[in-house]
């Protein structure tokens, strides 16, 4: 295998540098309802990672010090973190753009049934997982009765008006593969998604944005049991397309850890590779100025987010 | 000869463009502009080349169209379906061929 990095040298990258910070990540933790089969992070009921009080003060500090934009949540499944609403709460006081990532069952939890409401009130944007429109392949990737649940989120958000035409409650759908293979053209998918959805279920969505399975954490398990990891990664090496560089979303995004340690993508965090030695490692150090064009710490996981029409967490990186 | 068909020669097909690259070229070029969403959707193409490719009974092209049609979005029960296409028509062009016997049968019969 060409190692990513020298790959990126033979294109002119001799380092890979941000562009921007518009984006911060924030992971508040490792825990989740599901331990669904394709997690990078291999979250799940008993993870106790959590993000702390401490550390979730420092975050809002950090947004409002230097005007980020757009706060991305995300876990494991962020809504179970004790501090969760508080966060939400100070980060739409400060005018924030808050894009939250639900599994969407989480939200039939106990204790958590109001959060539909919550978020419809603070205007959140969310990106739902759901992997199919069907229930076999969900339920195979999610666990059993997944999908049943999956869509009476949905239905709740629905009728708050979440995912209606014209309305700026926004709900996006994240589509994964269920298996060692990569994710089908955004476009005639989201046609599919919306067709099926809406004919058999009366659900609707304003995108559907799809990932790659990166071939890390959990999924990189199931790939090495199966036999299919070395296919895996030859394929996702033999897709590099240059074209993808210029978007990657580590150029425009930090990761912030439950621990508050800062990462160049999610990925990394999984990974527990750092950002590039001497530069700011917490959120307490967090520096804009030099975050904002530092080198990228890469490695081989890289060439998920670079093959064919590209990978992020926001869809595919160039048109198809 | 344990394994005529090798799963991995898939993905050594350019070296069939070794020889005669000029055709091997203009092969690839056709193939690559067919498979293309045009009329059909690029789903549609993945789900009659995997129909196909049960008709001929090739390994390489199951594999490619398994992958290739869940590459595409398309579920178990489509590709099931496509494969029923694909039966129905041998089955059914066996069928046909029916009546060459009984013509046949017909000439030589008193």
């Amino acid at each position: 295998m060409v190692p990513f990095a020298q790959r990126l040298e033979h294109l002119g990258y001799a380092e890979l540098k941000a562009s921007q910070v518009n984006i911060l990540q924030v992971n508040l933790g490792w825990r989740c309802n599901q331990s669904c089969k394709h997690c990078h992070l291999l979250a799940g009921p008993h993870r106790p990672e959590q993000m702390e009080a401490d550390t979730i003060e420092e975050v809002i500090r950090v947004v409002q010090r230097w005007s980020l934009p757009l706060v991305d949540l995300t876990g494991g499944a962020p809504e179970l973190n004790p501090h969760f609403e508080y966060l939400v709460d100070r980060l739409h006081e400060l005018g924030t753009h808050i894009i939250s990532r639900s599994n969407l069952t989480v939200l039939l939890e106990p204790g958590k049934e109001h959060l539909p409401e919550f978020f419809r009130d603070r205007r959140v944007e969310l990106i739902c997982s759901l992997p199919y429109y069907q229930e076999e392949p969900v339920d195979r990737l999610r666990g059993p009765g997944a999908f049943k649940k999956s869509l009476k989120a949905l239905r709740r958000l629905n009728r708050l008006g979440y995912g209606q035409k014209d309305s700026d409650l926004k709900l996006h759908l994240m589509y994964n593969p269920a298996g060692a293979y990569f994710p089908p053209e955004p476009g005639p998918l989201e046609a599919l998604f919306r067709r099926e959805l809406a004919a058999h279920y009366d659900i609707h969505f304003h995108h559907l944005y799809t990932l790659l399975n990166m071939p890390i954490g959990r999924f990189k398990e199931y790939l090495q049991k199966s036999g299919n990891y070395e296919r895996y990664l030859g394929r996702l090496m033999a897709g590099f397309n240059p074209a993808t560089v210029d978007g990657l979303m580590c150029r425009y995004l930090i990761s912030v850890s439950w621990e508050g340690h800062l990462f160049d993508c999610d990925f990394n965090q999984a990974l527990d590779l750092p950002l590039t030695p001497g530069l700011p490692q917490t959120i307490w150090e967090f520096e804009l100025p030099t975050l904002r064009t530092r080198p990228i710490h890469l490695g081989d996981h890289c060439y998920g987010c670079t093959a064919g029409t590209g990978s992020s967490c926001g869809g595919r990186l160039v048109e198809g | 000869m344990s394994h005529y068909y090798e799963e991995r020669d898939l993905e050594r097909f350019g070296e069939i463009g070794k020889y005669c690259p000029d055709l091997y070229e203009r092969f690839m070029g056709y193939y690559q502009a067919v498979m293309a969403a045009g009329a059909l959707s690029g789903r549609e193409k993945a789900l009659i080349a995997l129909a196909v490719a049960h008709a001929v009974q090739c390994p390489y092209c199951i594999d490619a169209y398994t992958r290739g049609s869940l590459e595409a979005g398309s579920n178990l029960e489509e590709m099931t379906e496509a494969i029923h296409v694909a039966t129905a028509i041998r089955g059914g062009a066996a069928l046909i061929h029916g009546l060459q016997v009984h013509n046949a049968a017909a000439k030589i019969s008193i």
